[in-house]
Parts: C-alpha cells; structure tokens; sequence
C-alpha cells in the first residue's frame, strides 16, 4: 500500500506540535524504519499514517486517494480490512482466548466469526503458536503476546503493518524473534512501517527515516 | 475505499457480554442496584395482585348474586322492623333462587353453666337462623351439622367460629351443652368463618321455632339474605323492597356484599403507588450507579477502546458498544429483579394462603424497563468513550 504525507503539520490541544511539516512518501512493498528520540513525533506519523488522525495541515494520500475528502466511516473501514496495527503494549484482552484476540482483529471488516476464528488460526500458526490458542494471554510469555498481536495485525491480510516499538516490552531475545517474524511477513508484500528508538533494531531496515523534534531530518535507503 | 466497516447486531451482542465478562463482579454488584429497584417493584405489584387475586377468588366463591335485605330508618329516623311475611314474598319472587333470615333474640346471652357470672356474656349474641343460611351465605360447617328439623322442635344450637373459640368448644362431641336463657341447649354443629360478614361469626344459632317459644322472639327478619339469578342481581335488588314491604318500601335497605369485597380488591391496587414510587427511587439510584461504574470503566479501558479504533471501529461502533454493555448490564439487573420480587411474592402469598400471581406485564416490563435505564445511563458514558482520541488512548495503556 502507498501513503504519500505532503507537509504533514499535527497540533494537539494545549498548544503541543506534534509534527512541523512532514513530507514522506512510503511506496508499496517498502520496509521502513521510523527511528527517532521520545518525543520526536515517531508515534503521530504513525497514527496519521494509519488514519487513525487527521493533520492539522497539509496532505495525506492513500492509494492515490485524498484522505482529507474521505469521511471517518469510510477511513474506518479503510483501517478494518486494509491497515494491521502492531503495539508496544500488545493491547489484548484478558477475558478472550488467544484465537478469539486474533480473530477480533477483523471484527469490524463484516467477518462471520466461523471464517474470522479459521483465518485466526492460521495466522496463530503462521507466528508459530498454533499450540497456544486456547491459552489466555496472562498465561504467555511478553515475545508470545507480542506474536499474538502481531497475528491480529495479520489474519485479515492487511496491505501494510504499522508497529510501533513493537519490542518496547521485551528483552534482547523475544524481540529479536519478533523483529524476524516481521521481516518475514514484510516479504510476503505488505509494506512495513515501524517505529523504534534502537538504532540497532533500524538497521535492519532497507530504508530509515530519522526524526527528531517533528521533522524527518535524513531519509536513507529512499527508493 | 469502499469497504466499510460494520458491526452487526449479534456481533455487538458478543462484544458487549465480553465487556461485562472482564469485570464479572463489578458487574454483579452494579447490576444488584438495578434487580433490588426492580425487584421491590414486582413485589408491590405481586403482592397486590395476589391479595387482590384472592378477594377476587373469595368474591367468586362467595357469588355475586348475594343480596341482604335489611330493615332501614323510617322517616322519624326509627329502626323499622321488616314484615313477619318478607321472607315468605322474597322467596316467591321471580329470579330468587333462595333466601334465609336471621333474626335476632334480645336480652338473652349464652354462658357455658349456670355458674358463669351473668356479666361475662364473652360477647356472644343470640341469633334465631332460617336452615338454608350456611348454603345461601358461602359457608360450611367445621364439625357437625346445622339447624334443621330436630332443632326446630329441641333445644340445640350452632355455634360461628368465633364464638366456638371464645367458648373453647373446638369441635362438637355429641355432649357439649350451653346454658341459654335457664335452659340447656345442645352444641350440634359450629360453623366456619363467614368470608362476607364475620360479625355473625361471633353469633350463636338457635331455631326461629325453639327461640319463638323460649324467648318470644318475634318472627320479622333482622337481616334476609337472598341468593338471585346470575343473569338479572340489579332487578331482583331493585324489587326486594316493594316485595319485604309493600306498605313502606322506603324503610327496607338492600345490599350486595360483593361490591363491598369488589370496592376492597379495587383498593389493594390504590395502595401500591406509593410503594412503586419507593421502588422507583431505588431503581434511579441503580441507574446512577451503572453510570457511575460506565464512566470509570471507558477511563480503564482507554487502551482497548484505541485498539478497537485501530482495528477498525468507527465512533459509532465505540459508543454503541458501550450503550450496549449499559443496556445489557441493566437488563440483566432487571431479570434478576423479577426473580427477586416473583421470589418475595411467593414467600408473601405462600404465608399468607393467597394465590402466587405476577402480572404478565411485569414478565415483559421489568427486562424491559432495565433495557431502557441502562440505555440511558450509558448514554454520557457512550458519548465520553466515543470522543476519546484514538492515539491518546493508545498512549496511556
């Protein structure tokens, strides 16, 4: 999936600005990584990137589509069966079994639970825990959990994964499995987009975006 | 873009019962507030319906076709006596089935011996009865049997239930004797309560033929009751007065005791207002309740209702969920109420012998009315977890 941001410029309530003017262009199939400081405005270019915000000014185009113009049912529904979202803090629920997080994942794309639970499933053993999935998410490790949120990104076969510190919570091992699980998925064509302060964890990436105070200030490995 | 985002009714079902089943006794407790609201209102409403339940059982027992003639005031304001003949004209009316007069024996009282001090009456009174009284008024015999020909020529009596307990005679034995009027008279039956009229439940019963010998009763009727035809009650009453007393109608009085129980059903349902306002209360503090918890909870789930903005709900979807989670909560309460108040209205009619009845409205009402309270106590909740921001949300995990 391509997003083009033109000038991207987010303030928040209280006088924050988030972003100064942000122009990146991200083409489908790229594998980017968002490298930056806390507060550099990593986590807001994600979230306008996944259209879960709007900017204040400027531009941002999915698939040639001017999202400005696009009322927020239909971004929803853009986000639903197109964008996987992957967090630091995995965002699952205690309540459900390890399946049912994955298969809420496509909750909101209309999928009868029957097909959503049998896409879970595959995406559980595409993660390589098709053995845990009548686990509860307490009862895993933080890497298993973290596999869990990345297979709820996965099941609905999204164009492009946006992860932000997905390794945040984990140790040098776990989130180096992750990290491979990642890369490998971005083989398959998503795009891939992830935000990290780890330099380490950036080179990695075929193409790295700097940040800091609201800019991109270098743009290495742009196609 | 033409995909849309959706969350069908069913699903939003499941959504909302896993969202309460997060917090499964913090739900419990704010869902109490609403079953005790609702529960306090089915009992009022049970409890009055099946006392009403009941005086309408006792009416239809009793019948509706009852009338009592009775003598009146006459113009001066004077007891008037009703003819020695009313009985006989009442019972050749047309649409008179039956009909059975009392008649009241003065000055005489009823003692268990000779060596009962003459002040310690007990409160009982002498009444001469027509045979036909316990069929026509509704009223069996608890031992026994009552007055008829035997008695019209010896002295016996039947005793009302109240006044077999003031004498201590539980049941008849066949030599249980009373001391009336310097002679003895025989206890040959005792009756059971009268269901319309239980001041004849302290009355002792003689014949009108021994009490006319005995103690000079005059033979004019202080009460006649008259059992009519189902079909034409308001003809036959209309007649008894001109039929008791063609010479002055006015000073005969014509009643129907069922409109008496009739008027007292009518008044069980009066007297619940106040208890519903009661429950009324309770229920809106149960609802600020569910409110109050609905707020806290879309504070604590910040981080799911941003994952669920990320996986695609619209705000729309944020609200609805947290309306239905509300709505569900409350209904839940309000079936647990009618359990609640079903339970306490059949341990109250169970106590007290009166049929178990719940009103088929309350069955559909009470889910119902929680539905809807917990609907609109959701409602600010609902809006707040809407406007959150999905990255703010996100942040604060």
């Amino acid at each position: 999936m391509s997003i083009q941001l033109e000038r991207v410029v987010k303030h928040y309530p209280g006088g924050v600005t988030a972003l100064r003017g942000v122009s990146v262009d991200v083409a489908d199939g790229d594998q980017v990584a968002v490298v930056g400081p806390s507060g550099s405005g990593k986590t807001t270019m994600l979230t306008i990137l996944g259209t879960l915000e709007r900017p204040s000014e400027g531009k941002i185009t999915v698939e040639g589509v001017d999202v400005g113009a696009v009322s927020d049912r239909a971004l929803a529904g853009l986000r639903a069966h197109r964008i996987g979202f992957v967090f630091q803090a995995f965002h699952l629920q205690e309540s459900m079994s390890v399946l049912d997080n994955v298969a809420n994942g496509m909750l909101y794309a209309g999928v009868p639970l029957r097909e959503r639970r049998d896409a879970a499933r595959t995406a559980l053993e595409r993660v390589g825990l098709g053995h845990r999935i009548q686990f509860r998410p307490k009862q895993l490790s933080g890497g298993e959990r973290q596999r869990v949120a990345i297979a709820r990104a996965l099941a609905k076969r999204p164009a492009i994964i946006l992860a932000d510190e997905p390794t945040g919570n984990l140790d040098s091992r776990s989130g180096g499995g992750v990290l491979e699980l990642l890369h490998e998925l971005a083989q398959d064509g998503s795009t891939l987009v992830l935000i990290t302060h780890d330099e380490r964890i950036a080179s990695g990436f075929p193409r790295r975006l700097q940040m800091r105070d609201g800019e991109i200030v270098s743009d290495i490995g742009a196609p | 873009m033409t995909d849309r985002a959706r969350l069908p009714p069913h699903e939003l079902f499941g959504v909302a019962l896993a969202g309460l089943r997060t917090r499964t006794l913090r739900a419990a407790l704010s869902a109490l507030g609403i079953a005790i609201g609702i529960g306090a209102m089915v009992a009022v409403v049970g409890v009055s319906s099946s006392a009403q339940a009941n005086l309408i059982a006792e009416i239809d027992r009793l019948g509706t076709n009852l009338l009592t003639v009775s003598p009146g005031n006459d113009v001066l304001g004077n007891t008037t006596a009703l003819p020695t003949s009313a009985g006989a004209m009442i019972a050749h009316m047309q649409g008179v089935e039956s009909e059975a007069g009392i008649y009241q024996v003065g000055n005489v009282n009823v003692y268990r011996s000779p060596y009962v001090p003459a002040d310690q009456t007990g409160g009982l009174g002498l009444d001469a009865a027509d045979d036909a009284l316990p069929q026509i008024v509704g009223t069996t015999m608890a031992s026994g049997h009552f007055l008829g020909a035997v008695a019209n020529r010896y002295p016996e009596v039947v005793l009302g239930a109240q006044a077999a307990a003031t004498l201590q005679i539980p049941k008849v034995a066949g030599d249980e004797l009373l001391y009336i009027g310097n002679r003895w008279f025989t206890v040959i039956g005792i009756l059971n309560s009268f269901a319309l009229d239980n001041t004849l439940d302290s009355e002792v019963f003689v014949s009108l033929p021994v009490a006319e010998r005995r103690f000079a009763t005059a033979p004019n009727a202080t009460e006649i009751y008259v059992r009519s035809s189902q079909n034409d009650v308001n003809g036959v009453a209309n007649l008894l007065p001109p039929t008791a007393d063609p010479q002055d109608p006015s000073g005969v009085s014509t009643d129907r005791p069922s409109d008496v129980l009739e008027a007292r059903a009518a008044a069980k349902g009066q007297f619940t207002t106040l208890l519903l306002g009661l429950g009324a209360v309770a229920l809106l503090v149960g609802a600020i309740g569910i409110a109050n918890i609905m707020v806290i909870s879309v504070l604590e789930r910040r981080g799911e209702i941003g994952l669920r903005r990320a996986l695609g709900a619209t705000r729309g979807h944020i609200s609805v969920q947290f309306l239905a989670e509300s709505a569900l909560l409350a209904a839940i309460g309000g079936l647990a109420g009618l359990a609640l108040g079903a339970g306490a209205t059949e341990i109250y009619a169970a106590a007290r012998h009166e049929p178990f009845v719940v009103p088929v409205y309350a069955l559909i009402a009470a889910p119902a009315a929680g539905l809807l309270i917990g609907a609109i106590a959701g409602l600010y909740p609902a809006m707040k977890a809407a406007r959150l921001s999905p990255t703010e949300a996100l942040r604060t995990a």
